[in-house]
């Protein structure tokens, strides 16, 4: 009888920086939960929430957009989507908000616990259903909502009024945060965290740049997952730290012609929006098998903030991805589309993103027009799996990848 | 050089059988789709048809839903290609095609060489594809085959959703008690489609000529719709159900004197 060979996996190198990162996504609950077991008073804070003022404030926070991908990732976005349907929310709205307002109500999940918040933190610079969302939370568990408003951006700039507007409320922010944690802010520490933030951004900005070689030293779903550090974790230095490893890793997989998609990258294709979290390995094996590999995509700009000061921190916020008009949205793709050397775009209708996904469609086909590239569009969703046809996106990817061979003149064209 | 093509589709399987790229040798379409013996029925039967044994056969390629699961293919292509393929053999110069199948709707743009050069297809849902017709078919007890000509004797077309399926089947419903007429009800729903895939062609950018490919191009009320919401002539051919399968019947053909050459 032969013998079992069972494969053994490697330990992860301690230096490498999918370790690093890693230890930094496990730390951003750990963290947290031990707060909380001190007796510490923690957040709920949403994605584009200036990250700087709970870090320089030393309030311990936790994101349920991370939460909700990781348990859609892990199985459990249907039910928990299932639960708040049951509620009474509708499945229109953002599976995101449907799991955690229903991760709110059971105070516990499998797929990924985190404590449950003393005040939940939101900024309206996503979309509007986020506003609901945690309007919602705050009345549910009957703590207080902080609330910052980032106006959309209809202008290429953002103007000084807007940044006197949007200042006003972050200093109130600060002041109320203070109140109800006892903890103070300091200039000093604020410096730290800017210096922290700028760094872990720089090196982010860059390691994603490296997508400008072919082949890229990278597979571009690296991006989605190493995300989450750049929402949660870029004021602290380890996330810095990390971040630069991954620049150098990605360096050193160009000068020795390693990567870390695996095969032959035989086309390059932007991957526009979020990831399908429930349907990750599908849509990541789906293009990978046919030498598909996302080179870019616009998170590799999106948590990329630098600034040099207190105004400029407010500004970086106001241009965020989701507050900012078609036009000057169309301009950073195109870029990215360009200084990468991309040959089609694939889009996700995220059926949880109206707005992002509402007018993608006028979008991307600007950017296929400027850039001359074909684009293709599926539906599906970051977090309800019910929202996606594995069948339907094969043939998607297939004839993408079709026409992109067409146009090199390949086989049978 | 003889080459085959096959559509496995989600409510049929349709096989060609090409002679050097050029002369269709044998066609054959069964209805049975996707999980079922339809394909290998469709296979013996163009077989038997054309009297060619199947070694005869230098190259087979499988298209459709199906395409993955066949397990005599020497290689796959997706049905985007292969209707592109398909029309602009049948009708050179095509620059847009119009598919519409049983689970899907698809506006394909065709450059000046014949090549594809972009697709938009329909969302999840079925309504504005042969499904949503099939259902509708259902509900008034007839063949889809005689929708076409129902919808013709039409005198005031009913309206209905183009939306949803189960909607559209709810008004269908609604419109009957009313005592609507029944060709009225068939001819609103053949606009219901239009008006679905209309939208998608828009999207797509409509560039003449436009030809309609799939089961559904039989349908002429289908047809007629869908030039009334284009606004530009749309024409079919006897062989659109087989576009699918004849492209993949070409694309062996290519791939195999691609091989040859190198």
């Amino acid at each position: 009888m032969a013998e079992e060979v069972k494969q053994v996996r490697k330990p992860p190198d301690p230096n490498s920086a999918k370790y690093k990162l890693g230890q930094i996504a496990a730390k951003a609950y750990t963290d947290v939960i031990e707060a909380k077991a001190r007796g510490e008073k923690i957040g709920w804070v949403s994605s584009n929430f200036p990250v700087e003022i709970p870090e320089t404030l030393g309030i311990p926070v936790c994101y349920p957009e991370n939460q909700a991908a990781a348990i859609a990732a892990r199985g459990g976005g249907e039910r928990l989507c299932q639960e708040a349907e049951g509620d009474g929310y509708s499945n229109d709205i953002c599976a995101y908000a449907r799991i955690s307002l229903a991760y709110a109500k059971l105070g516990s999940a499998p797929e990924q616990d985190m404590p449950l918040p003393d005040f939940v933190l939101c900024c309206s610079n996503i979309c509007d259903c986020m506003i609901k969302w945690y309007e919602n939370l705050s009345r549910e568990l009957n703590i207080p909502l902080i609330m910052l408003d980032i106006p959309f951006n209809p202008d290429y700039e953002v103007s000084d009024a807007e940044v006197a507007y949007v200042k006003g409320q972050f200093l109130a922010a600060i002041r109320q945060m203070e109140e109800l944690t006892g903890k103070k802010w300091t200039e000093e520490k604020f410096q730290e965290v800017m210096k922290n933030s700028c760094r872990t951004s720089r090196a982010w900005l860059e390691a994603t740049s490296c997508a400008k070689y072919t082949p890229s030293p990278f597979n571009g779903f690296d991006l989605l997952n190493h995300m989450a550090v750049m929402v949660t974790a870029r004021g602290k230095a380890e996330a810095a730290d990390a971040m630069e490893t991954l620049l150098k890793e990605y360096q050193e997989n160009h000068e020795t012609g390693k990567s870390t998609f695996r095969g032959e990258e035989k086309y390059r294709i932007m991957f526009e929006g979020i990831a399908c979290w429930p349907w990750l390995r599908v849509t990541s094996t789906g293009l990978k098998s046919r030498g598909i590999n996302m080179v870019t995509t616009i998170y590799a700009d999106a948590f990329g903030f630098i600034y040099d000061d207190f105004d400029g921190m407010i500004r970086a916020y106001c241009k965020v991805p989701n507050a900012i008009n078609l036009e000057l949205a169309r301009d950073k793709r195109v870029k990215l589309c360009k200084a990468n050397s991309v040959e089609g775009l694939l889009v996700h209708v995220n059926r949880s993103c109206k707005l992002w996904s509402g007018f993608m469609n006028e979008m991307s086909r600007q950017i296929g027009a400027e850039c001359d590239i074909p684009v293709v569009s599926f539906d599906g969703d970051q977090a309800d799996p019910r929202n996606f046809s594995e069948a339907q996106y094969d043939t998607r990817v297939q004839g993408l990848m079709e026409i992109m061979e067409a146009r090199k003149g390949g086989e049978g064209a | 050089m003889i080459t085959l093509g096959i559509d496995i589709g989600s409510t049929t399987s349709k096989c060609v059988l090409l002679e050097d790229g050029n002369r269709i040798a044998a066609t054959a379409l069964v209805s049975a789709g996707i999980g079922t013996g339809g394909a290998e029925e469709a296979y013996r039967r163009v077989l038997t048809a054309a009297g060619v044994d199947e070694g005869a056969v230098a190259r087979k390629m499988a298209t459709g839903y199906g395409r993955k699961r066949w397990p005599a293919a020497d290689g796959e292509l997706s049905e985007l290609t292969a209707h592109a393929l398909g029309c602009h053999y049948l009708l050179p110069g095509v620059r847009t095609v119009i598919d519409i199948g049983g689970q899907d709707a698809k506006v394909i743009s065709l450059d000046g060489q014949g090549r594809m050069s972009g697709f938009v297809m329909n969302d999840k849902c079925a309504a504005g594809t042969g499904r949503f017709l099939e259902v509708m078919a259902g509900i008034l007890k007839v063949e889809v085959g005689e929708l076409a000509a129902m919808a013709a004797r039409a005198r005031a077309p009913a309206p209905v959703s183009s939306t949803c399926t189960v909607f559209a089947e709810s008004e269908v419903i609604s419109q009957l008690a009313n005592g609507a007429a029944r060709e009225d009800v068939v001819a609103g729903i053949c606009r219901s489609v239009a008006a679905r895939v209309g939208a998608l062609a828009r999207r797509a950018g409509v560039r003449e000529p436009v030809c309609m490919s799939g089961g559904v191009a039989a349908n002429d009320g289908v047809r007629r719709a869908l030039e009334e919401v284009l606004g530009v002539p749309v024409t079919t051919f006897p062989q659109a159900q087989l576009a699918g399968a004849l492209g993949a019947a070409l694309w062996a053909w290519q791939t195999a004197e691609h091989k040859e050459m190198t």
